[in-house]
């Protein structure tokens, strides 16, 4: 009996406790600081504009109601159109949806071709290709204007999707070619001598054991190209407004009152694909990440 | 079943020489074994004899066919990869019918060789498993029935055995013998093990440093090592290399073995062919395997080539079957073996014959056999 209480004693030293309480304490104040902006915006989105003028900012709504949401959806103005910012939120779909399929499938092609069938200075190109990480979006904005005005698709959707496309590829590829030199050459190989060729050994042998990785690149994507902000204000015409620029706007917009529940009913429509997503997959994110780490 | 003819194969990768002219031939339905330490080029050559590889300079024939610019999947052979290299998304029936299906055979035909080969290979009830779901031999075996489905007349194994454990490798290396028994295929086996390249080999092929050292029977390379690298690599334990010099004794020329206490004993070395009369007064180096050197050999009363020695006992190691010896001779530790109940402790002399009708002597200096 001595024992036991000796055994529970030592794992609750005053030490223990002490650090156990300040550990706590300093998650529960980041927690807090991180959350309560999402907080404010959602209980300020189902205000009516009277409450949130007699309110405080973290005041509970008086009476919850969905008509900010509403009019952001379908009536909000931006500029001088007044149909809420439904149309810009397709227009983001109808980019993002083309480009990461396109960019995703590119990378894995060329992770493909950059691990299992390396050519005469293929080291060199994949260096090349690798910069495009790391150059600053801004550099390119002037040629990739008038390579899209030559190629007759400036300010449409299409641009869009060609732009992310092709900033894109140097992730993808990165992504796919460290993953697909985790998997043994023997493979290769083997389907070689088996009498398969270059596209038969990537649909029937790459491919299928690919999906951490495809799930890696298509979330990393997916965010990327939503959320971006950049590429979306310099090559889009009003029509083609992806949601982050719209949303912009229609902040900016207003006919003297500022309606604080409309942008913040905007402001996380335009959210949440992305939350969606890493609420959904974010922890699949990880699992491929590291699933080439452990060798099976 | 087709022959191999390699001839002055030579294979670079920028400015090393991995293979330094390689010429061999072997006939339809033999087992060649390529046996080496690591490094050696022998599984540079496999590849280069698949097709995975691009030769440097030389020339590959299968059967009659030159196939130096023939793609692997031309060239009807089969692999079998050390790795196993199974297809991770196809169970183990899409595995076997890979090869098939993608030189369009009729589905029936694909059908009855999967399962002729399962049967063989015992691995009829795995065929819906996925090869993560098999254990290390069965993977194995389903990696020999891919290469078997595809009927090639060369097969080709890059040390298929060495992700196995011990007792299991005793196991698929046996199988692997009955199988090349019964269907006399010609095989080209790699590994880096000198008793899988003995107890499999219809010829072996030692390599070095890019060279093949000797291309014989493993029972001609056991007695007749063409040097010392290769009379070392072979046997286990390894032979014992003795350093002595010939001498002169009472007409007959031998060596003497000094075996610690100021003992030495004349061990006369006459064998046909042998002439040691450039050797009088050199150094040599004397090979003579362990088994060689016993507490007795009961059968062979009066063979003149055994002869009585003495040392004192170093160190035992038993083995089961028999025990190592370890004794100091010539300023080097010789093993010995000898029958349990026959041997004296550590530190105690011990009687040893020998018999020298096997030995072999090499040039210190050139490496090579004397008298080759």
């Amino acid at each position: 009996m001595h024992n036991e209480s000796s055994q529970t004693a030592m794992y609750q030293t005053p030490g223990a406790i002490f650090g156990r309480v300040i550990v706590y304490t300093i998650l529960i104040i980041a927690v807090i600081y991180f959350l309560i902006p999402l907080f404010v915006m959602i209980i300020t989105s189902l205000k009516t504009m009277n409450d949130i003028r007699t309110g405080h900012l973290i005041s509970w709504p008086r009476e919850v109601t969905l008509d900010a949401w509403k009019e952001a959806w379908g009536t909000a103005c931006i500029g001088i159109k007044c149909d809420g910012i439904k149309g810009y939120f397709w227009n983001s779909v109808r980019m993002v949806v083309p480009a990461v399929l396109i960019s995703t499938i590119m990378g894995a092609a060329n992770g493909y071709v950059f691990s299992k069938w390396r050519f005469k200075g293929s080291e060199t190109f994949f260096s090349c290709l690798l910069l495009g990480c790391f150059i600053p979006f801004q550099v390119i904005l002037l040629p990739m204007a008038s390579t899209l005005g030559r190629l007759g698709i400036a300010q449409s959707v299409t641009g869009l999707v060609l732009v992310h496309i092709v900033y894109g590829l140097a992730f993808t590829t990165l992504f796919f070619r460290n993953f697909y030199v985790t998997i043994s050459d023997d493979l290769v190989k083997a389907a070689k001598i088996d009498g398969a060729g270059f596209f038969k050994i990537f649909w029937k042998i790459m491919l299928p054991v690919s999906i951490p990785i495809f799930v890696v690149a298509i979330i990393w994507q997916m965010t990327q190209i939503w959320n971006d902000f950049l590429f979306g204000v310099a090559f889009s015409g009003s029509d083609s407004q992806p949601v982050t620029v719209a949303l912009n706007n229609l902040v900016n917009t207003s006919t003297g009152v500022k309606k604080y529940n409309v942008d913040m009913a905007s402001a996380i429509i335009a959210g949440i694909p992305t939350l969606f997503v890493y609420i959904v997959a974010g922890k699949y994110f990880l699992r491929g990440l590291t699933a080439g780490a452990v060798k099976g | 079943m087709a022959s191999l003819t390699i001839t002055n194969i030579k294979k670079s990768f920028g400015l090393v020489d991995v293979l330094k002219g390689i010429s061999l031939s072997i006939e339809s339905g033999e087992l060649l074994v390529l046996v080496g330490p690591s490094g050696c080029g022998k599984s540079t050559l496999l590849n280069l004899i698949a097709g995975l590889e691009g030769i440097t300079s030389g020339e590959i024939k299968i059967g009659n066919r030159v196939v130096n610019s023939i793609r692997p999947k031309d060239r009807d052979i089969a692999m079998v990869f050390q790795s196993y290299a199974l297809y991770p998304s196809m169970n183990v029936r899409q595995n076997l019918s890979f090869g098939l299906e993608t030189r369009r055979v009729p589905k029936t035909q694909i059908e009855e060789t999967i399962r002729r080969v399962a049967n063989m290979l015992q691995i009829s009830e795995l065929l819906d498993r996925k090869p993560s779901q098999l254990s290390g031999g069965q993977r194995q075996r389903v990696a020999m029935g891919r290469a078997l489905a595809r009927d090639p007349v060369i097969f080709l194994f890059d040390e298929p055995l060495s992700n196995l454990d011990a007792k299991l490798r005793v196991e698929m290396r046996t199988e692997i013998k009955l199988l090349h028994q019964r269907i006399k295929t010609t095989i080209v086996y790699v590994t880096h093990d000198q008793i899988e390249a003995m107890t499999l080999a219809d010829r072996i092929a030692i390599m070095k440093d890019g060279n093949i050292q000797q291309f014989e029977t493993p029972q001609q390379i056991y007695e007749n090592p063409s040097n010392l690298f290769v009379a070392g690599f072979i046997g286990s334990p390894s032979m014992n290399f003795i350093p002595c010099r010939i001498a002169n004794h009472g007409q007959r020329k031998g060596v003497f073995l000094e075996t610690g206490n100021g003992r030495s004993f004349f061990l006369p070395i006459e064998q046909s062919g042998l002439n040691l009369d450039p050797w009088i007064d050199r150094e040599v180096i004397l090979g003579i395997r362990p088994e060689k050197i016993s507490h007795g050999f009961p059968d062979q009363a009066g063979n003149p080539q055994i002869h009585e020695i003495e040392s004192v006992v170093k160190v035992l190691e038993p083995t089961g079957p028999d025990v190592l010896v370890f004794v100091n001779i010539n300023g080097k530790e010789v093993t010995c073996r000898a029958n349990p109940n026959a041997v004296k402790p550590p530190g105690e002399p011990m009687k040893l014959m020998v018999d020298i009708s096997k030995a072999v002597l090499f040039d210190p200096q050139t490496e090579e056999r004397i008298g080759k």
